[in-house]
């Protein structure tokens, strides 16, 4: 660059020259202030004289003539531009603004661009001024006022020029530079203020502004309509085949063709980036020949990144390949292309290598979206070695975090032991600031990869011994989980940690999954005699007092887990219990436990102790807690990964449903409710644009449920909410609601969260829930009521929640549920959502434990064929034992162990309680490798009852397949046989009459 | 972009520029950050880094930092030639820029720039358009005595 920045090392010597060019005032304020070393104190002081001078004048009784004028608030400008506060001026800078002269005009708008002010009596003297100038026909009066417009945009602003400034921008008569700065004017009012910009019947004219002969309108207009067809694609999407056309015009022009808009020999490199950005809102073009053309573009500009650069300059090899960059985004966008994306793969794998550190970053960002696609993936694994040695050999952290970031995105199950290791030898030395979430990385890798689980328990074991202060809960809570439900690594564990607890400084973290998991298992180790119970047991209390008081009370625990498992060193634990340092210890909890475990390991028989200290029952497989806090950490996107690669999953997650993963890890980590959807909206892509655009979440999340508002009213509930209470009923780009639920006999209550995704209030916010059909005789009473102590808030703020908790009370059986309907306006338009609740029959189960005999006894009972409900259907999925488990149980039955002669067999009992009647189920879920099951014979039903309820219950094992089977697959391999038999007890005989118990 | 700033080597801020509204307070937490980020940044390292939510690109010319925050979408190299093409037209209109120009003839700065960029997006990218803007207002000067912005004729 010519630029020649001469920096104040080298004032003293230019200080002659400056004293002739440079006000005079100002000059010595400056030089004053800065450059003669006076303290800060003095440097205010001098700056308070200077301030009180020019408020003196304002104030004074004198008018000020518009030089002066000017030239204070020049000054004013230059002491707020030094960094010091200012809060007068104005209304002389207003004064200016009305002024006819230029030169005052134009400072009166700089000042109040630069000093926004809300004051209303200032905004509306203001917006008086823009008026005049707007409507003067003088271009470049014009143009200011606009630039004041777009540099403030505030409400008032667009209330009082959104509708002139379409009018502006399309008019035949406007000048060019006119015509530019209304359309980015347009575009930060509507940025600011959605609902006050409404193009309509400018759509069109405006869209047609890509066509423009001048090169600068089309730059300027092409941001707005990138902006509008983000948000409203169907109206613009004319804008696809003019914006090809565009761009394969400058594509394929000479470098002189556009005179001054080629930059260092590279065509219009900001309207080509622009164009190649709005074409990123829609989906592959339709017309054959638009996307012909289209791709025909992505073809040149992937070619002419192999061509020897036309200048050595790095402004042309920047502007290039930023329209390179550009177009491998539409590429990874459109996510169709598998030539092109593997040729954008191989363009990227040179970078990886280039000399300049920009495009090393940049392809290593870029390499990571292109991980997600099936079609590069393999290609893109291919570069892991220039990878993992960009991690080691990077001198810049910001490249080493995005190359960390890129082995994540392509780790499979082929590398996974590969980059773990790499990932954990890199963590000894990585910078802190990016310790925590290589931390989890390495977690989730661990566990999404695992095949043995020693390996798992060794990455995790590593981890906290390389960065255990990085190492959160979440991690070690993960960890025990899954080494209490898999007992085949139970034993490995215990060795394992005990081993890395002989090291003389071990990390708290290591102590306290070492005293969890001795506690539980340390049985498994005490043959040995180098690890026999007191040595297990000396080893953790040696770091006792070195730990905190949460540790120390989770060691206190795994004291008198020892007591049981190992009755000989009873004494020994006692006497430590006993110790004044324990039972006198001024922490309450730790007094209190000490007190406690010693009076149960005095007082208890073995028996009692036995089973208050029994094993810990295996945790309810569910999604990895570690996820939602990378998700949390990193926002919306960042793990997206994870979440496309469905298949994967599930081997240690026992493949908790994917639709609702991100609800129920947000609610494993925060219980309270309210918190629980607040995780869940940092997860969820807030205002993002439309799932076209490329955000999985926002698919994953539409999978849980949430179909278009006009076709949710048609729906049944959705199906993943017949076996879970918690998660996301609905969400478009404006609204998510949330939903958390719980039930107990025949009443329930429901939480509802309203999120507002907008940055816009959402304006008449009414709900109401209403019962079709038969629910209306109150076979199900909904009582909405709003926790808010205020009424039902008619607003709700852009980014706010509100919550509504509805109380539910089931009478007697039902099929229907009963509807939501949400109305609101946002920006001028009435949004009308209904919504079917997900309140279904099985919601009122009471689980019912029976042993064997008995339940065969009762399932001989009812034999009757109006007592059973039969359903044959195909799992579209390879069964997992935990899945289904997990949605037997969800459905609200006891899942019996060991009853079914068959173990391949599943057996469930429940009672569901309503106001008036109990209907006692038993089921049965046969599942059928041979798939040879022919379907019963529909079952006939003669009492009402008996048949509403077959009918509830019908349909819900029904839509329990979907969910039992996960949603992704297609592959068929089982059938599953669902038989369900059931009795009605009558509470009250008077009202269903003659209805016969069972 | 979100918002452009102009710092010296000490740190001192030169220019700001905020094209989404921020409460005083919040612009001046986020100025001294990232200056604090950008400034403790080696010279071979890369011009662009994740900051809170944001991307931010910045390149040094001299004395002088010139640093913008982008969105997620926003594309990197792109923004670091609107840099580059802002401090030629710095460089044209006054004729060797220096970091003084800035300081005493902040509102030329603060003009350019207007025609330049607009709402945070590139509005005219011809330096000569841009020129003839500033140019052109000039021309409408009726006072150039005007005793705090004189300024050197370019040469």
């Amino acid at each position: 660059s010519r630029a020649g920045f001469t920096g104040p090392e080298n004032l003293s010597r230019v200080n002659l020259v400056l004293v002739k060019h440079y006000s005079q005032t100002l000059y010595t304020l400056y030089i004053r202030s800065v450059y003669h070393n006076l303290s800060k104190e003095a440097e205010i002081k001098r700056i308070n004289k200077e301030l009180a001078n020019i408020r003196s004048k304002f104030k004074g009784d004198k008018a000020l003539d518009g030089y002066s004028k000017k030239k204070y608030v020049c000054k004013l400008l230059f002491i707020f531009l030094l960094g010091h506060d200012i809060d007068f001026g104005h209304m002389e800078a207003v004064n200016l603004l009305s002024s006819n002269k230029y030169t005052e005009k134009q400072i009166g708008y700089l000042f109040i661009s630069v000093l926004v002010n809300s004051n209303s009596e200032l905004i509306r003297l203001i917006n008086n001024a823009i008026k005049n100038d707007l409507s003067s026909r003088n271009p470049t009066f014009m143009c200011l006022a606009l630039h004041c417009i777009a540099n403030v945009g505030s409400r008032e602003m667009a209330e009082a020029f959104a509708g002139e400034i379409p009018r502006i921008l399309v008019a035949g008569d406007t000048m060019d530079s006119v015509k530019q700065s209304a359309a980015l004017c347009l575009l930060r009012l509507y940025k600011a203020s959605p609902d006050l910009v409404l193009m309509g019947e400018w759509t069109s004219r405006v869209v047609h502004l890509l066509n423009d002969q001048h090169m600068g309108v089309v730059t300027a207009a092409i941001s707005l309509i990138t902006c509008l067809s983000s948000k409203n694609p169907d109206e613009f999407k004319t804008c696809v085949s003019l914006a090809v056309s565009r761009l394969s015009r400058i594509v394929s022009s000479a470098s002189t063709d556009l005179q001054d808009y080629t930059y260092y020999f590279v065509p219009a490199p900001w309207l080509s980036c622009k164009l190649l950005r709005l074409l990123q809102c829609y989906p592959p073009p339709e017309d054959g020949a638009v996307k012909g053309r289209l791709v025909e573009c992505l073809e040149t500009i992937l070619n002419k990144a192999q061509e020897p650069p036309k200048s050595k300059k790095v402004q042309h090899s920047n502007a290039k390949n930023a329209i390179l960059f550009e177009a491998i985004s539409l590429i990874i966008h459109y996510d169709s292309e598998p030539n092109l994306l593997v040729r954008a793969c191989n363009q990227l794998g040179q970078f990886l290598q280039h000399r300049e550190t920009n495009l090393r970053y940049l392809a290593l960002e870029s390499m990571c979206t292109l991980a997600s696609s099936e079609f590069s993936h393999e290609a893109v694994k291919t570069h892991i070695e220039t990878v993992i040695n960009a991690l080691k050999t990077e001198r810049d952290v910001s490249v080493r975090q995005r190359a960390a970031d890129l082995l994540y995105a392509m780790c499979d199950r082929s590398n996974a032991k590969q980059i773990v290791a790499e990932m954990l030898s890199y963590l000894e030395t990585a910078d802190y600031s990016i310790r925590e979430e290589m931390v989890l990385k390495v977690a989730i890798l661990a566990e999404k990869y695992a095949v043995d689980y020693s390996w798992y328990v060794d990455t995790i074991l590593n981890l906290i011994r390389i960065a255990g202060d990085y190492v959160s809960e979440e991690v070690w809570y993960r960890v025990i989980q899954i080494v209490i439900n898999r007992d085949d690594v139970q034993g490995y564990a215990a060795k394992t940690v005990f081993e890395a607890l002989q090291a003389p400084a071990c990390h708290e973290n290591m102590v306290k999954v070492g005293g969890y998991i001795l506690g539980e298992f340390g049985n498994l180790i005490a043959g040995d005699p180098r690890s026999s119970p007191l040595v297990q047991f000396n080893l953790l209390h040696s770091k006792f007092h070195l730990c905190s008081v949460p540790t120390r009370a989770l060691l206190l625990s795994a004291y008198i887990k020892f007591i049981n498992l190992f009755p000989e060193t009873k004494a020994t634990i006692q006497e430590v219990l006993r110790s004044d340092s324990q039972i006198r210890n001024s922490d309450v909890e730790l007094q209190q436990r000490a007190v406690e475990y010693l009076k149960l390991s005095s007082i208890a028989s073995t028996d009692v102790l036995a089973t208050v200290l029994e094993e810990m029952p295996p945790f309810p497989e569910r999604e990895s807690s570690i996820l939602a806090k990378l998700k949390k950490k990193k926002g919306p996107g960042a793990v997206s990964v994870e979440l496309e690669d469905g298949k994967e999953r599930g081997e240690l997650n026992g493949g908790a449903d994917r639709g609702g993963e991100a609800a129920i890890a947000a609610s494993n980590s925060t219980p309270s409710p309210s918190s629980d959807l607040l995780g869940l909206r940092s997860a969820a892509p807030v205002g993002g644009p439309a799932p076209s655009a490329g955000s999985l979440l926002v698919d994953v999340f539409s999978e849980a449920g949430s179909a278009p508002p006009s076709a949710a009213s048609e729906d049944p509930a959705p199906p993943l909410f017949v076996c879970k209470n918690n998660g996301v009923l609905f969400e478009n780009q404006l609204l998510q609601i949330g939903i958390k639920s719980e039930y107990r006999q025949n009443l329930g209550r429901m939480y509802l969260f309203y999120g507002n995704k907008t940055s816009v209030q959402f304006v008449s916010f009414t709900t109401t829930v209403s019962c079709p059909g038969e629910l209306q005789s109150h076979i199900l009473k909904c009582i909405p009521s709003l926790t808010h102590t205020k009424p039902v808030e008619p607003l709700v703020e852009g980014g706010a929640q509100v919550q509504q908790v509805i109380n539910i009370e089931c009478l007697t059986d039902f099929v229907d549920a009963p509807l939501l309907n949400i109305k609101f306006r946002y920006g001028g338009a009435l949004q009308n959502i209904t919504l079917k609740l997900p309140v279904t029959i099985n919601k009122f189960f009471q689980p019912t434990e029976m042993a064997a005999a008995d339940f065969f006894q009762r399932w001989k009972q009812l034999s009757q064929p109006q007592q059973e409900a039969q359903k044959i259907f195909k799992a579209s999925h390879g069964m997992d034992t935990e899945v289904l488990k997990a949605k037997l149980l969800g459905l609200g039955t006891a899942l019996l162990e060991n009853v079914d002669p068959n173990p391949e067999n599943y057996v469930c009992a429940g009672v569901i309680q309503t106001k008036i009647q109990q209907v006692g189920c038993l089921l049965r879920l046969e599942p059928n490798a041979q798939a040879q099951v022919a379907p019963p014979p529909p079952p006939t039903h003669t009492h009402t009852h008996t048949h509403l309820c077959a009918h509830a219950l019908d349909s819900h094992t029904a839509s329990v397949c979907p969910s039992l089977c996960g949603s992704h697959c297609i592959t068929h391999c089982t059938h599953l046989h669902v038989i369900t038999r059931y009795c009605i007890y009558v509470k009250d005989p008077h009202r269903v009459g003659s209805s016969k118990s069972h | 972009m979100q918002f452009m700033l102009l710092f010296s080597r000490q740190g001192k801020l030169r220019l700001q520029k905020w094209y989404v509204p921020q409460a005083d307070k919040e612009k001046k937490k986020i100025t001294r950050e990232l200056v604090q980020t950008v400034l403790a940044r080696k010279p071979k390292m890369c011009s662009f880094l994740e900051w809170r939510d944001l991307k931010v690109v910045y390149k040094r010319y001299a004395s002088l930092y010139f640093c913008c925050a982008i969105e997620d979408q926003d594309n990197e190299l792109i923004t670091l030639e609107i840099i580059h093409r802002y401090v030629e037209l710095l460089d044209k209109y006054f004729g060797s820029v220096c970091e003084l120009d800035i300081i005493f003839n902040f509102e030329k700065a603060y003009f350019i720039l207007d025609e330049f960029l607009l709402g945070g997006e590139a509005q005219e990218t011809s330096k000569k358009n841009v020129l003839k803007a500033i140019e052109q207002a000039d021309l409408l000067q009726e006072n150039l005595d005007f005793q705090i912005r004189l300024f050197p004729a370019p040469s």
